[in-house]
């Protein structure tokens, strides 16, 4: 500050720092410094750099990018699965048809899709939710403190895994060791509409059933991470509390812990059907396309919207065709969006968890 | 307290400390053993699926062909041949993409943290990246393939998957950024600001460089997530069995898609292909997530 050069030169508005290096700048925007007699500050108007007005261009213009980038992903679905959409001869709601091979006469509806991807989806969650929160808790609040983050990280680790490859395994090795637990459900409980006898061959495992299992799997690393954001931020002065008053563990677990972060576990939960709705190449590989419609067994084959369209996409050659499963792709968008926009404006909603 | 003169052994109020009763110490006792339990069931498929794969793909890795050649010219129940162009095809898309998504990813977490304050648009981006971060890449895919083939007229190519790519790195990206610039502490921003710099200058000169090892490593573990995607090449790119170094135009192969390709190859090459590819994919993953760890500690902030 006290170079002379400086001080002798007044300051000009177009002066920046970055002409003159760090250290000889005796005016900022965005810092106001006391102004000495040889540099008067001109007040009037703030001079806005020219590198500052292009790099905060550069930086909203990323941001408005994101907000167009998901504007478009919807209007370019809907702009393409319309005129499909218009050629459809039966109802798109509610037929269980799929047939686009002719692309003059399409019959495509998505009924069956949207019962299998939800019935798949809604299996991975129920076994995923209390197996989450048992490893949120446990990495929270039961494992060893030197050993909670590696334990963390093993779990990350399935996160790691590509999906192709959980599909490969569900496949080849664990629908072979599900066969006798499938058969004797079907055999003993089959009287009970999910376990009925599906309308696929349940020894070659690729069933609802199967895939289900498969994306619990890997759903888990997602709800487990979430859920164990909000246990860490409960408030050490309720765990105290609990303590001073005598509680066990579990006691100031179901006390403390849960109750403080309920919302954030059932947002995190919402994150994990929302992934297992669009879990796409696992599914793909172990469900076995049905000729029959789906008839609420877990043993039913099928395909999701997802699974759906990966099977097909390599195919696409007709846009009518293609339009249709665009459309089916459009319906994707919108389930996955409302599911996330649910879980996300749960925990926005918690002010305790930021 | 005259009533206890008369009892000096009895005591004026119960004892502070209580045995725990039978009833809880086993309620405690199970939530315990479930607790671990949870975590150990966990455990399981983790292991078992890295076990399939290392125990079938494993002998199929150890061949020097492996790692240099590609399928060009074997049919398929010849055995032989390499993953070399599945391989390039993986690290190329990833690569392109990564080029293409870290300054958007980047640029979009500094508006959040250092621009965006409370504003409606910050909001409404934050909003946005957590809606992208949950875009199923079969979607992204389908996306890319109206924008990029129907509405273009342009050709499956590696590059329409780097695009599709894009869509599922950035928001890793932007949510990771944003978190270590958001723990960059703000005295440091002062005392620039307060020696004249310019705020872009302070941004890309003192904030980006003290989060850079959190950022690095949030860049590897979104291009370690991206490379195992399926849906994207699936829809975008055609199988080769050969190597095509060009990104824009003609099929292109990776390692998810000669897994995909492979799975119509009944036979015992196709069989060992799968889990070849498997592997190598499972080992390049690794490598970056170890690329970033590496990363994180080498450039992380010296406290001394």
């Amino acid at each position: 500050m006290n170079d002379p050069v400086v001080a002798k030169r007044p300051a000009r508005p177009g002066d920046t720092g970055a002409e003159r290096g760090v250290a000889a700048a005796p005016h900022a925007s965005e810092a106001p410094i006391p102004p000495t007699p040889e540099a008067p500050v001109t007040t009037k108007a703030p001079h806005v750099r020219p590198g500052d007005r292009i790099f905060r261009g550069l930086a909203t213009g990323s941001g408005v990018f994101i907000v167009v980038l998901i504007g478009a992903i919807g209007l370019f679905l809907i702009l393409q699965a319309i005129p499909s959409l218009g050629l459809d001869n039966v109802n798109f709601l509610t037929s269980r048809e799929w047939n686009t091979t002719d692309p003059t006469n399409l019959r495509f509806g998505i009924l069956d899709l949207t019962l299998v991807t939800v019935v798949v989806a809604l299996v991975a969650l129920l076994i995923a939710m209390p197996i989450a929160l048992g490893i949120a808790l446990f990495l929270t609040q039961y494992a060893p403190r030197n050993l909670a983050r590696p334990f963390a990280y093993v779990i990350d680790l399935l996160a790691a895994v590509p999906s192709i490859v959980f599909g490969l395994w569900g496949l080849f090795v664990l629908g072979p060791v599900l066969f006798p637990l499938s058969e004797w459900l079907i055999g003993n409980l089959g009287w009970i509409p999910i376990f009925a006898k599906g309308n696929v061959n349940v020894q070659l495992g690729g069933t609802i059933f199967t895939a289900g299992i498969v994306v619990a799997v890997m759903i888990l690393p997602i709800i487990t991470a979430v859920s164990r954001e909000v246990f860490e931020r409960t408030p050490t002065m309720h765990v105290e509390g609990a303590i001073a008053l005598g509680a066990t563990k579990w006691e100031v677990v179901r006390t403390t812990v849960l109750p403080f972060g309920k919302a954030g576990y059932v947002s995190a939960s919402m994150l994990g059907l929302g992934r297992a709705l669009g879990e796409t190449i696992a599914v793909a590989i172990i469900l076995s396309t049905a000729t029959a419609s789906f008839g609420w067994s877990l043993f039913d084959g099928g395909s999701t919207f997802a699974s759906k369209i990966a099977l097909a996409a390599p195919e696409f050659n007709d846009a009518r065709s293609a339009g249709a499963y665009i459309a089916a792709g459009l319906v994707l968008f919108v389930l996955t969006f409302v599911v996330n926009a649910i879980a996300r404006s749960i925990v926005a909603g918690h002010k305790e968890y930021e | 307290m005259s009533t206890n003169l008369a009892d000096p052994q009895r005591l004026a109020t119960p004892p502070t400390f209580q045995k725990v009763s039978t009833s809880r110490q086993i309620k405690n006792g199970l939530a315990t053993a479930l607790v671990w339990g949870a975590f150990l069931i966990a455990i399981i498929p983790l292991v078992w699926v890295l076990y399939t794969v290392i125990q079938r793909g494993f002998p199929v890795i150890l061949d020097g062909d492996w790692w240099q050649k590609s399928m060009s010219g074997l049919l398929s129940k010849q055995q032989g041949g390499g993953a070399y162009h599945a391989i390039y095809g993986t690290l190329v898309q990833g690569l392109i993409c990564a080029l293409i998504s870290v300054p958007i990813g980047i640029m979009t977490a500094i508006y959040l943290v250092e621009y965006g304050g409370r504003s409606k648009l910050a909001k409404a981006t934050t909003f946005m990246v957590d809606i992208l971060t949950g875009v199923p890449s079969i979607v992204a895919a389908l996306f890319v393939y109206t924008v990029w083939i129907t509405t273009f007229g342009l050709s499956r190519s590696a590059l329409a998957v780097s695009l599709a790519l894009v869509l599922l790195m950035v928001p890793v990206i932007v949510r990771t950024t944003e978190e270590m610039l958001k723990i960059v502490p703000d005295e440091l921003r002062e005392a620039s600001y307060a020696l004249g710099i310019p705020k872009w200058k302070t941004i890309a000169k003192i904030v980006i460089p003290t989060a850079l090892s959190g950022i690095l490593t949030g860049i590897m573990l979104a291009l370690a997530r991206v490379m195992g995607e399926t849906a994207p090449v699936l829809v975008l790119a055609a199988y080769a069995p050969f190597i095509n170094y060009n990104l824009f135009d003609g099929p292109m192969a990776s390692l998810p898609l000669m897994m995909v390709n492979e799975r119509n190859n009944p036979t015992a090459a196709g069989f060992d292909r799968i889990w070849g590819a498997a592997i190598t994919l499972v080992v390049l993953i690794t490598l970056f997530n170890l690329l970033a760890t590496v990363i994180s500690r080498a450039l992380a902030p010296k406290t001394k």
